[in-house]
């Protein structure tokens, strides 16, 4: 096995105490009141790796003050448009931001395996070998695992580069959110990435220039192609996969470079991101697979929305509801991605505020996928100052229904549908849902009757007896009875 | 480092963000997807390494760009994603009583 230049310990050392601190972000998370705390380990493992860097790999003239000035305007440059869109982002266009900056790290990991490529002395991952035929030149070669580990960096990375563009341009809505099913996709994707698979095993034999950006090119194209027959609605899926991807590739460049940082911090996001997916596909009750494989919301929609036209329903103005809510004891509030579309957060804090003066109780369930990726209801809650322990988890506050007197939904619908539980033909079938229809009202904010959610079936809940239908915009509905409270 | 003892940190390290990820409470999901974005932007020390390392004398000076225009990649998703994430946990609050 080769060793890479002789490594001093207290440099592996430090890698390894930023590793740790990683670990310790993550940790943090595991309830709000620890969590800042845990941001700020993970910016001190961020400064300690930077820092080690600096320190070992010192710009090579650095007696000249230009090499310092690049690394310095570059880190300048990416940091100030970082922090200033981070101070300036909308809480709702999280999921988009998260998408752009999971792009940023599969580029940046494609760009360090090319760097490593073209110039592999500096990164200690190759010999210098007597070019035959020649006399005295000389040529690198590069150690047989380094190719493995930098042909699987370059093709992870720039599938997260061009999948994550792909999912920033449809939850942005710059690209329709609507599955694009090419023929025979299953073939194409099968094809392309046995054949990225086969050209990183040629490498090993092989290190010309052609086999590495060929398969730089094909997994370009891979990572465009695996997310464009995706639907909206699984985007949380899709965000928490390409997380987990932006993971993998930075652990598979921290084996090219040796590097513990690197590889602990991958192996965490890889996990983290996949635990992430799980979650979301068990809570749409669907498998991997069928998520990737993609096309969601595409086909069912159809009959199951033409046969429901004409059912009874019942329509309720602000004033009902207004009432209805001041007379009850409690009432849980339903949020779903139509309220982060109408950005009806605050208002609806403002009403829960009202309730609370009238002696009622308020709580909120969320569903694990309600919003366009994981936790995002919580943290627009959040931003609306609604204290977290009133947000409750879909398995911590289904019971509870059963004894409320109002279900407010908001912006939410597959996820309260009664068919998922009841209804073996149903595509959400086996889904859990959050039981809403045992509450003794169910108030509706919907923006029309014609509308289905997005998979594409009517919602059972609509025609029942104790449902009421407020039929506006979510935003304008809910001012309209805080002002009806007063 | 051998590639063995690599192996076993990466296989150690998936079990530990096993665990941690799974304590993680579901309120913070975003904030956890905004950090890890951050923290996978160690990637950043692979940058470096590609922007200050020496290049034999007249030889293409790209990989030290491509390790510049990493470097700002990186930088961009470093403080971007500590920021966000900052603020995001700034708004979780407790009842006030």
């Amino acid at each position: 096995m080769h060793e890479g230049a002789a490594v001093n310990p207290w440099v592996a050392l430090a890698y390894l105490a930023a590793g740790i601190f990683f670990i310790l972000a993550l940790r943090g998370l595991s309830s709000p009141s620890s969590s800042r705390a845990g941001n700020r380990f993970g910016m001190l493992g961020m400064v300690i790796a930077v820092a080690t860097t600096l320190i070992v790999h010192p710009p090579a003239n650095w007696t000249l003050p230009y090499s310092w000035t690049e690394v310095g305007a570059a880190v300048g440059i990416g940091g100030l448009i970082g922090f200033v869109t981070a101070r300036a982002i909308k809480m709702t266009a999280m999921p988009q931001l998260v998408a752009a900056f999971h792009s940023l790290v599969g580029m940046a990991a494609v760009l360090v395996a090319a760097a490593a490529f073209l110039n592999p002395i500096a990164f200690g991952i190759a010999e210098m070998v007597p070019l035959a035929g020649t006399d005295g030149l000389y040529t690198p070669v590069i150690h047989s695992v380094s190719r493995i580990e930098m042909g699987l960096g370059v093709a992870i990375g720039a599938i997260t580069f061009s999948g994550s563009v792909i999912a920033f341009l449809k939850l942005n809505g710059n690209m329709s959110g609507a599955p694009i099913l090419l023929p025979g996709r299953h073939l194409i994707n099968l094809g392309t990435l046995a054949a990225i698979l086969g050209l990183i095993g040629y490498f090993l034999t092989d290190q010309s220039p052609w086999v590495f950006w060929t398969v730089t090119a094909l997994s370009f194209v891979i990572g465009f192609l695996l997310i464009i027959p995706i639907g909206g609605a699984d985007m949380p899926v899709v965000v928490s996969m390409l997380n987990s991807y932006s993971g993998w590739a930075a652990a598979a460049m921290g084996f090219t470079l040796h590097n513990s940082a690197m590889i602990i911090t991958g192996a965490l996001v890889g996990s983290s991101g996949a635990i992430l997916s799980y979650i979301m596909c068990k809570a749409m009750n669907r498998s991997f697979i069928s998520v990737i494989a993609g096309g969601f919301g595409a086909e069912s929609g159809g009959a199951a929305a033409g046969q429901a036209i004409d059912r009874p329903w019942k329509r309720g103005s602000a004033e009902d509801a207004a009432f209805l809510m001041s007379q009850a004891e409690q009432v849980i509030i339903v949020p779903g991605y139509g309220m982060a579309v109408a950005q009806a957060q605050h208002a609806l804090r403002e009403m829960a505020d009202k309730l609370k003066e009238h002696g009622v109780r308020v709580k909120y369930a969320i569903h694990p996928v309600a919003g366009r990726m994981p936790g995002h209801m919580n943290v627009l809650l959040a931003e609306a100052n609604v204290p977290y322990d009133e947000v409750f988890e879909l398995e911590d506050i289904n019971s509870e229904f059963a004894q409320t007197d109002v279900a407010f939904v908001i912006g939410a619908n597959d996820v309260t549908n009664p068919a998922a539980k009841t209804d073996k033909t149903s595509p959400i079938y086996g889904m859990p849902v959050l039981d809403v229809e045992k509450a003794k009202t169910v108030l509706f904010i919907k923006r029309s009757m014609g509308g289905v959610g997005y998979a594409g079936v009517d919602n059972e809940l609509f025609y029942r007896d104790n449902t009421m239908m407020l039929l506006a915009d979510a935003k304008k509905m809910v001012e309209e009875i805080v002002k009806s409270l007063d | 480092m051998d590639f063995i003892s690599i192996l076993s940190i990466f296989v150690l390290a998936c079990f530990v963000g096993y665990y941690v990820v799974w304590s993680v409470t579901p309120a913070l999901h975003t904030p956890l997807m905004s950090v890890t974005n951050a923290v996978s932007s160690v990637i950043i020390v692979g940058a470096l390494i590609a922007s200050v390392a020496p290049l034999p004398i007249g030889a293409d000076p790209l990989p030290k760009w491509l390790g510049l225009v990493a470097v700002g990649l990186a930088s961009v998703n470093i403080f971007g994603g500590f920021a966000v994430t900052a603020r995001m946990l700034a708004m979780y609050k407790k009842k006030t009583k």
